[in-house]
């Protein structure tokens, strides 16, 4: 039986908190399994230092990911290379392992929309910031695919647990169903929109339940639990691409995890729950469980686990070194992609604007 | 009276705190607005002081929001909803214009909507994508709202209570970028500040300076800087984009002739395009010269790398006054 025919209150498990193994592990191999833990480590010191940048006042608002590193990179690292990934703002693990640089994700939230300018080749939406926005794209991604009998794609959609209150989510789950799409619909749910907990938002007893509504699968998971989060992804991916007589391709994924830090730097989340809330979920930290699975079954030592660390240090020092030495755009760029071309509006505008900048410079607009 | 030193987002919270005192039928509700206090904290304080039941965290779901006020608002309550930053108005916008702004016009008077939605709206504090715009002529376009945005906290305090107490529903917008810039002189009793009047900020003679929200401080920099070239600048806050005061507008324009309207939104259907249409259909043959616009553009609003550019800037409202007055 599919990992997918399940209650949807019975959550998938493969590690239990200390890294023991409690269901079954998935077919991965070696190599993969360490690049798991690589990842996840990497996005980890990246949260890290990207919070500190803020701090120092090197980069604006940035919404940290700790504590979800399990269920971004449990669940990316089994998409194929031609399937597709529509991110919410949080993902910069999962968009990390997609393909898309460091550097780029530095950009977007210092401010530049290079950030958002995909490389080709990199299968990836721009981080949708109004909730929930982003489910009907992928939705609409995935039928595409179907209609042009790209039968070998999926689409996998990341949203966090506030964003299943919106009429958004409704609306794509309806339509996944309704036109049998090849989606994954992945909710991160960390338990809380900013102040607001899980409960206030449904009086379900899981996420998970709700597919059953659309009439698509549903399955809850431990999502901070990357074994775990793998099985059900690549699963529910192989079921878009590939139904059984009788399935339905949509998969709504609800995996349960916890986000350790601020909703943004600009969050003060004590306000809102207690520390001992946030201890609880700490022991449940994806990374040492992964380690100490991979340690246990003798895939890493600790070399292996210094060599790693060292390799993530240099790689996120080096994206942002690359960012921070990034020509600082143009301000003339933000007349140039509103349309193919500038209408004879917006032409007009630029140049009154270049001559405003010719005549009194940048400190003519920028304010302290 | 005694008077009280806060800021725009302190006189924000005052106003509420004040209404929902004198008046058990007002209530707060929307996103994080309960124990968090708004994440401005626009509303901090106000769930331990009313409770679970008047000031309500809801679920993330802007629609369900404006829906369920309208709901509540004909049943007689008068809800005042938070909607965390005017970016996210749009799931809503089919209840604000399809419902909100109609009930009255629709019953013929039968069911009322005295409920107000407020949000913090425009550019400038480096915040993410779809968190700057300014895009009240979304809802001045949409006969039955009322749309106000103060500039001082005594205003703010007034013009709130003016608007919960308003029979209409109103859209109160408020200026986020000066939310902490200073503080301003605030009774702490209640007391109005009318909708529909414009405040003449400064009187002058050769020029009149319009403008509203966030954008009256830039003016009235560049209005002081001018007065060494010689230039004696009128500037006229605007506070309600809907209604519009068109009297005080006129009246001034036909004191000085020439006229520059300041705003962040775009300028294409910007409220400065409203207010050369006034001054055209009403005080024609006063018109020394062609009325400037310093607006946002017409480009999406970009990234916060560039925002100090797309915003009217101290030196861009200064030229354009220079412009009006120089014609
Ligand atoms: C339509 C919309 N409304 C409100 C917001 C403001 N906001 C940003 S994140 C957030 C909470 C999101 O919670 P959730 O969906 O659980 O995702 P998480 O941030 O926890 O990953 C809110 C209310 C927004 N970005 N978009
Ligand atoms: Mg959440």
């Amino acid at each position: 039986m599919s990992v997918l025919q399940r209650d949807p209150q019975d959550q998938v498990r493969v590690l239990d908190e200390d890294g023991t193994v409690v269901g079954e592990v998935p077919d991965i191999d070696d190599e993969t399994l360490v690049e798991m833990y690589r990842y996840m480590r990497l996005a980890r010191h990246f949260d890290t230092r990207a919070v500190s940048l803020q701090r120092q006042g090197r980069m604006g608002t940035y919404p940290p990911l700790s504590g979800q590193e399990g269920a971004q990179i449990g669940s990316a690292i089994a998409l194929d290379e031609q399937d597709w990934m529509v991110p919410s703002y949080r993902e910069h693990g999962a968009s990390l392992l997609r393909g898309l640089p460091l550097k780029q994700t530095l950009l977007y939230w210092m401010g530049h929309e290079k950030g958002n300018e995909m490389p080709e080749g990199v299968n990836i939406f721009p981080p949708a910031v109004p909730i929930a926005s982003q489910i009907p794209h992928a939705t609409g991604a995935a039928w595409a695919k179907k209609l042009r009998g790209e039968d070998d794609t999926a689409v996998i959609c990341y949203f966090g647990d506030g964003a299943t209150s919106e009429g958004d989510f409704h609306e794509g789950l309806n339509f996944a169903g309704v036109f049998d799409t090849p989606n994954v619909f992945f909710c991160n749910n960390n338990q809380w929109a900013i102040s607001v907990p899980r409960e206030r938002q449904t009086a379900s007893e899981t996420l998970a339940q709700k597919a059953t509504a659309y009439g698509i699968d549903g399955v809850q998971v431990d999502g901070m639990d990357p074994l775990a989060v793998y099985s059900v992804t690549k699963a529910a991916l192989d079921k878009a691409k590939n139904p059984a007589e009788g399935e339905g391709r949509p998969t709504l994924i609800e995996a349960v995890q916890y986000r350790f830090g601020a909703h943004t730097t600009a969050d003060d989340p004590t306000v809102y729950r207690d520390d001992e809330e946030v201890e609880k979920w700490k022991a449940k930290d994806p990374i040492p469980r992964l380690e100490s699975f991979l340690r246990e079954t003798g895939r890493i030592d600790d070399e292996g686990v210094e060599a790693i660390e060292a390799d993530v240090k240099q790689r996120v020092a080096d994206a942002i070194e690359a960012a921070e030495s990034d020509p600082r755009p143009d301000p003339s760029e933000m007349f140039n992609h509103a349309y193919a071309e500038r209408t004879p509006e917006i032409q007009a505008q630029y140049e009154e604007f270049e001559a405003l900048r010719e005549k009194f410079g940048d400190e003519g607009f920028l304010r302290e | 009276m005694s008077s009280q030193n806060l800021t725009i987002v302190q006189a924000v919270r005052d106003g509420l705190y004040t209404e929902m005192n004198l008046d058990d039928e007002v209530l707060v509700m929307g996103e994080d607005v309960g124990k968090n206090g708004g994440v401005f904290r626009a509303t901090e304080g106000l769930w331990d002081e009313f409770g679970d039941d008047r000031v309500i965290d809801t679920p993330l779901a802007e629609s369900g929001i404006v829906g369920t006020a309208v709901g509540m608002a004909a049943m007689g309550l008068k809800p005042v909803p938070e909607i965390q930053f005017s970016g996210f108005m749009y799931p809503g916008f089919d209840q604000i214009v399809s419902h909100m702004s109609r009930f009255r016009n629709r019953t013929r008077g039968r069911y009322t909507l005295p409920m107000v939605l407020r949000a913090p709206y425009g550019g400038g504090i480096r915040a993410p994508e779809s968190h700057s715009e300014s895009k009240e002529m979304f809802y001045a376009h949409e006969a039955g709202l009322k749309v106000v945005i103060p500039s001082t906290p005594y205003d703010t305090k007034g013009l709130l209570i003016s608007a919960i107490r308003d029979p209409d529903p109103v859209i109160f917008m408020e200026p986020k970028l000066i939310y902490r810039a200073f503080r301003g002189e605030v009774p702490e009793e209640e007391y109005t500040v009318p909708i529909g009047e414009a405040a003449v900020r400064r009187e002058g003679t050769d020029v009149s300076v319009f403008t509203f929200g966030a954008m009256t401080r830039p003016t009235l920099e560049a209005v002081e800087n001018l007065e060494a070239e010689g230039i004696d600048a009128e500037v006229v806050d605007i506070r309600t984009i809907s209604p519009l005061d068109r009297e005080t507008i006129v009246e001034s324009f036909k004191k000085t002739g020439r006229a520059v309207v300041v705003h962040e939104a775009p300028k294409n259907g910007g409220l400065g395009a409203e207010i050369t249409a006034t001054i055209q259909e009403e005080a024609l043959l006063y018109q020394e010269a062609p009325v400037k616009r310093v607006a946002g553009y017409d480009v999406p609003y970009p990234l916060y790398a560039l925002e100090d550019y797309y915003l009217p800037s101290v030196a861009r409202v200064e030229e354009g006054i220079r412009e009006a007055v120089n014609f």
